[in-house]
């Protein structure tokens, strides 16, 4: 095998390639991110990085000393106790990750990682970030997503929008939407601000804009209310996408419209709802190769890093920010990842 | 998949100074002004912070909790509020614990 090197596609399967083939997906996935997203073109230098990355005849990657950034989770406590069915509970999955695994940072969440849901189990979900912070050191966050969609009817209150539009209800979609906002902006208020006095160190409004515009926009105005009420509560946003889709299409947050923000635009409307950080999504297209997934990735979040006043944790579990999408990703593909978002991404972390 | 996240790029929780570092990012600092406002703080290196030999050392002296427990050392709590003081933060956590015990910090 002379000039072939073991990558992946963008599900995870094993392919072999060229290495002018590998910077061929490269130039393309970066073009895709240029085009569609209007960023800037990586250096020709952090091309030849990345392709250097990308044959590394390593298994697995690691980031140069010193070039380490801060790890944080979604769905956090989910991972073992319940996604991987191990009898512990979340309290446990906690220290495990701080005595076993050493990660920096940790969240505790519930099963339905929505806030609507959590509602009627505030009270436990506080005296369980309340118990476990007198056993941990590290940052405990709680998270769960806006999750706009689950106010419409049968579920909740307000008229689904995705069954007014295909009806021509054009102006009774967006007003829908802007009710639907309220009240998920309200109750993310109201259970946020009983965990930040239960002693949480920060909340997570993970995978925002699920929804569309006003679901990002429920998030920002959430941040902003408990940013200004809670002065030491770390506030972290976490997009559904790269791209903030127009479901409303005429919402802003501080005179910016949210529709169609990509992440350069988009850490600009998370830094101005007082939040402190912001984890970028980029999605993965799995017919794609990994090459092409993790370079168009890098390309959005370098632009994003470039104008960012608040730290940038790009989101690189299943299926974003170049990971196959797959449940278990190869770990050539995590690592390399990872690699790559801090080295040449300039990220502040994970 | 996490995992191996934090093995290639993470800062080591707190084997290092991971979760010091964390706590200066979580108040909106980028990541090199918190590895130095850490290193400043705790008198070392920005190198140091990632070196799990010379944080063992440093994080025993100052008490603010190892990976590895031993007899009557700080952990939990009582490594928070010294972390608290450390770093001239407030730790949510820490405020609420003083307050129920009726003391400040």
């Amino acid at each position: 095998m002379n000039d072939k090197y073991f990558t992946r596609m963008g599900d995870g399967e094993g392919v072999w390639m060229s290495k002018e083939q590998i910077r061929e997906e490269v130039l393309a996935g970066m073009e895709d991110a240029v085009t569609k997203g209007k960023s800037q073109p990586m250096s020709s230098g952090d091309l030849d990085y990345l392709v250097e990355i990308l044959t590394m005849p390593e298994k697995n990657v690691s980031v140069e000393r010193g070039h380490e950034g801060i790890t944080t989770y979604d769905a956090g406590t989910l991972k073992m106790a319940v996604r991987s069915g191990i009898p512990i509970d979340s309290s446990t999955a906690l220290l495990i990750h701080e005595r076993v695994l050493c990660s920096d940072t940790m969240e505790i969440c519930n099963t339905d990682y929505s806030y609507k849901q959590i509602k009627n189990i505030v009270s436990e979900e506080a005296m369980a970030i309340e118990r476990a912070q007198m056993n941990c050191i590290m940052p405990i966050f709680y998270g769960a997503m806006p999750n706009m969609g689950l106010y419409t009817k049968p579920d909740g209150p307000v008229d689904n929008w995705s069954e007014l539009l295909p009806q021509g209800k054009v102006l009774e979609a967006m007003e829908a939407q802007e009710k639907a906002a309220a009240l998920c902006t309200n109750d993310m208020v109201y259970i946020c601000s009983i965990m930040a006095e239960a002693g949480a160190c920060g909340i997570q409004f993970d995978t925002a804009g699920a929804s569309g515009d006003a679901d990002m926009l429920a998030a920002l105005q959430a941040s902003k209310i408990l940013s200004q009420k809670y002065p030491d509560l770390s506030i972290t946003i976490g997009m559904a996408n790269e791209f903030t889709l127009g479901m409303h299409g005429r919402l802003k947050f501080e005179g910016e419209k949210l529709a169609g923000q990509y992440p350069a635009k988009q850490v600009k409307s998370v830094a101005a709802a007082g939040a402190h950080s912001y984890g970028p999504v980029i999605n993965t297209n799995s017919s794609r190769s990994f090459a092409w997934n993790l370079s168009r990735s890098l390309t959005y979040v370098q632009e994003a890093t470039r104008v960012a006043t608040i730290p940038v944790l790009p989101n690189v579990g299943m299926g974003v920010g170049g990971i196959p999408l797959t449940n278990t990703s190869p770990t050539d593909c995590t690592s390399r990842t990872s690699k790559a978002m801090l080295e040449i991404g300039k990220a502040d972390g994970l | 998949m996490a995992f191996m996240h934090e093995m290639a790029a993470g800062m080591g929780g707190i084997r290092t100074a991971g979760d010091l570092v964390a706590r200066m990012v979580m108040k909106g600092m980028k990541i090199d002004a918190a590895k130095e406002y850490v290193a400043d703080k705790l008198g070392c290196s920005v190198f140091d912070l990632s070196d799990s030999a010379r944080m063992k050392e440093i994080r025993e002296s100052l008490d603010i909790g190892t990976v590895v427990l031993r007899p009557h050392a700080s952990n939990g709590m009582a490594a928070k509020i010294k972390i608290a003081e450390l770093l001239d933060i407030k730790i949510p956590s820490v405020e609420l614990f003083m307050k129920q015990i009726g003391k400040s910090l």
